[in-house]
């Protein structure tokens, strides 16, 4: 969990604020924070997608599940316990951070 | 069209030659044909000459018959024909037949006011001898540029500011509140520029240096005040037709032959016409077809070719063609660009050069005064959703604004509404339209560095603007307040410069916009916003009007802007080394403007082919351009333009 939400904050830093942390909190909107557009949500898809082996579901697509670090980190928690441990174990573990 | 440039030493100090002619030598690129100065006590004037009426007889610079007043003129004068006739009935003798005569008689019957009588595009100085009087002029719309600085006891002026930059006590700093607009609006907000003390005369305002005192007065309001009575469309359309019929035959006035931008859209394709309309001859037609699917137009641009029967020639832009092309059109724009936009109709108008043509005609203007922008759209849908909470149609109407944004069409439906979410509270927002577009490209000041943000603590772009709002914009409603930001500030800052004037006369083509003749412009501004868009149907009145003309495909095609490939150019092929040099980090930092970390992070995600956002493509651009601003502008400007042409003549009086 703490490591996921590392790299989900890692990954928001990086790719929508390009390094410059600003000190954001982890329940902060990225709506509101203005870092997320129409390009950025499918640059997030794609991340969780590749990065944790998930399927991002059209249902799934909602701001109650994707826009925040604390909601990310739920979302990518609850889509990873739904998938055989056996298909995910490897996944995560098999990847360097 | 032509290039002006002069100094004003209120002592009466003798103006150095040699700096005047260096002056205007930088600016030959827009006047090719001929050059001349004239110099006398505390005044000289210079000109570059592109010749297009009374090509025998109209050198500049060019004095009355007394020699008391004296013109240096960059532009045209579409009424001169009418003013001239008007002119001689009232006792002036004409020595030559060029519109830049009629404004000195204009000027000795009305002095200051003149320029009230004048229909045309043009950035003018005019010295009256017996008052030692200065005066700058720009046209309403700011088709043509201006720019001046003061420097002790002189006023040094040109067309571009190269010309001011060439002069040796003329300092070259960047002006971070100038950047700061730019990384707000795309444009600064004239008078302000991207440079310390470097000011650009605003559209429709007369700069009088008298005494060494700088007076600035608008001759002209851009406002949208509308009759309480309102007519039957058919009136309305009716008016229009007439007048754009007529704004095109006085914009073909030309002693040399007239050509047409053709883009395939609807502006251009009724422009191209109605130039059919007047003219016998087969018209050259001209436009940029682009490898990239997504922003080529050729179908449409064919479809009208075979339609209006012209004579048509395109180039063909890819992604290496803006890249090389790309440091050069910065020399041109003299300021960031957040678009590569600029880059193809660099390259059009020295196809447009190399076949011989100096003048077209566009169809520039016709989205800002008839409302044809997607902004518009955008506006009245979130207007209406905001009126409409819980309309069903919500996603449906939102999908339709950007038919051609991949992203957005994916975008699922309660982040669309979330995204284009307006409160109650901000439908009395004066900048409703726009702040949208001005929060999306001011994130991309997260790349400032340290210094430049606390540099710019306190200052804010969007107050700014709101303190030069003229008190009627209050009672304007959304559409022309929208309207009224648009021409006000994007289309003579950015649209009609970087993407106009600069670019077309780089190659020494003049361009000429039948949609900006004043009178269209006031009769467009006075229209209920319902004739312009009607529903969703932009530019409604205008495809009433002239829609007949045009063919089905291209009156019903749905609405596309014109874009053209922007980051990814510069990371293949030949916009990579000189790309990679520029944005090094270790030159983002000696300059000092953006911080070279968060400048890696990006370059990084375009060399990935991660960066596939509309911010990262405005960022990227945004940061090499201002770089190639300093890098050309600043550390390593290089004087010496030259006049030394053997087809060059000095037609200097004095």
């Amino acid at each position: 969990m703490q490591r996921t939400h590392a790299e989900l904050r890692r990954f928001i830093t990086n790719n929508f604020l390009y390094g410059r942390d600003c000190g954001f909190r982890d329940d902060e909107s990225f709506l509101e924070m203005g870092i997320i557009d129409s390009t950025g949500l499918l640059e997030l898809i794609n991340f969780l997608e590749k990065r944790y082996r998930i399927k991002v579901e059209d249902a799934d697509l909602i701001p109650e599940n994707l826009d925040s670090i604390d909601q990310l980190c739920r979302f990518v928690e609850r889509k990873v316990e739904n998938h055989s441990p056996a298909t995910i174990a490897p996944v995560l573990q098999g990847q360097a951070m | 069209m032509c290039a002006i440039a002069g100094i004003c030493n209120s002592s009466g100090a003798p103006v150095s030659v040699p700096v005047l002619k260096e002056m205007i030598a930088m600016l030959r690129h827009r006047g090719p044909d001929e050059w001349g100065i004239h110099t006398d006590v505390g005044i000289g004037l210079a000109n570059a000459r592109l010749s297009i009426i009374d090509l025998n007889r109209g050198h500049q610079p060019l004095c009355n018959e007394d020699g008391s007043v004296w013109i240096t003129f960059n532009g045209e004068i579409f009424n001169y024909v009418e003013l001239r006739k008007e002119l001689i009935s009232r006792g002036h003798i004409f020595s030559t037949r060029s519109d830049t005569e009629v404004i000195l008689h204009l000027y000795e019957e009305k002095g200051e006011n003149c320029f009230r009588d004048l229909n045309g595009q043009w950035g003018l100085a005019i010295w009256d001898v017996r008052e030692r009087k200065l005066l700058l002029s720009r046209d309403r719309m700011g088709v043509r540029p201006v720019f001046y600085t003061r420097v002790g006891e002189s006023l040094i002026f040109g067309s571009e500011v190269k010309a001011l930059f060439t002069h040796p006590e003329v300092e070259r700093e960047l002006d971070l509140a100038g950047l700061d607009q730019i990384f707000t609006f795309w444009c600064t907000l004239s008078p302000r520029t991207v440079f310390k003390n470097i000011f650009e005369l605003p559209p429709g305002h007369t700069l009088v240096f008298v005494r060494g005192n700088v007076e600035i007065h608008p001759y002209w309001h851009l406002s949208f005040n509308r009759p309480t009575e309102i007519l039957a469309d058919d009136a309305y359309i009716e008016q229009l037709a007439e007048l754009l019929t007529d704004a095109v035959r006085i914009r073909l006035r030309s002693d040399v032959p007239v050509g047409a931008y053709l883009s395939g859209g609807l502006d251009s394709t009724v422009i191209t016409a109605l130039i059919n309309q007047f003219s016998g001859k087969k018209l050259r037609s001209f436009s940029v077809a682009f490898t990239s699917e997504d922003h080529d137009e050729r179908a449409y641009q064919q479809e009208a070719v075979r339609f209006l029967h012209t004579a048509h020639e395109q180039i063909e832009c890819g992604y290496d063609d803006i890249a090389a092309a790309f440091p050069d059109v910065i020399w041109h724009t003299e300021k960031p660009v957040i678009r590569t936009a600029p880059a193809p109709l660099y390259l059009l108008s020295q196809q447009v050069r190399d076949a011989g043509y100096k003048v077209v005609l566009t169809g520039e203007g016709a989205d800002e005064i008839l409302g044809g922008y997607d902004i518009y759209k955008e506006a009245k849908i979130r207007r209406f959703l905001t009126a409409q909470k819980n309309s069903p149609r919500r996603a449906q109407l939102l999908r339709r604004l950007y038919p051609y944004q991949a992203s957005l069409q994916k975008m699922p439906n309660a982040y669309l509404q979330r995204f284009f979410r307006a409160t109650a509270e901000d439908l009395n927002d004066p900048f409703f339209s726009h702040r949208p577009r001005w929060e999306l490209t001011s994130r991309l000041k997260i790349f400032f560095s340290d210094d430049v943000k606390s540099e710019l603590a306190g200052h804010d772009a969007i107050s700014e603007l709101f303190g030069q709002l003229p008190i009627e914009y209050f009672s304007w409603d959304g559409f022309s307040q929208a309207q009224y930001l648009e021409s006000k500030h994007l289309l003579p800052g950015y649209i009609l410069s970087s993407q106009g004037d600069r670019v077309a006369l780089a190659h020494a083509v003049e361009a000429r916009h039948p949609f900006l003749d004043y009178r269209l412009v006031a009769f467009a501004n006075a229209l209920p916003p319902n004739i312009k868009m009607r529903v969703l149907n932009e530019k409604y009145i205008l495809k009433r009007a002239l829609g007949h003309l045009l063919p089905a495909t291209i009156l019903q095609r749905p609405k596309q802007p014109y874009r053209s490939p922007d980051g990814r150019s510069f990371f293949a092929g030949v916009g990579e080394d000189y790309a990679n040099q520029v944005l090094a980090p270790e030159r983002i930092a000696a300059d000092g403007i953006f911080d070279p970390r968060a400048v890696s992070k990006l370059v990084e995600k375009f060399r990935a082919g991660e960066a596939i956002g509309v911010k990262d493509d405005m960022a990227l651009i945004g940061i090499l351009s201002t770089q190639l601003v300093l890098d050309q502008f600043i550390s390593q400007f290089q004087r010496g333009g030259s006049l030394c042409n053997e087809h060059m003549q000095n037609y200097a009086v004095s």
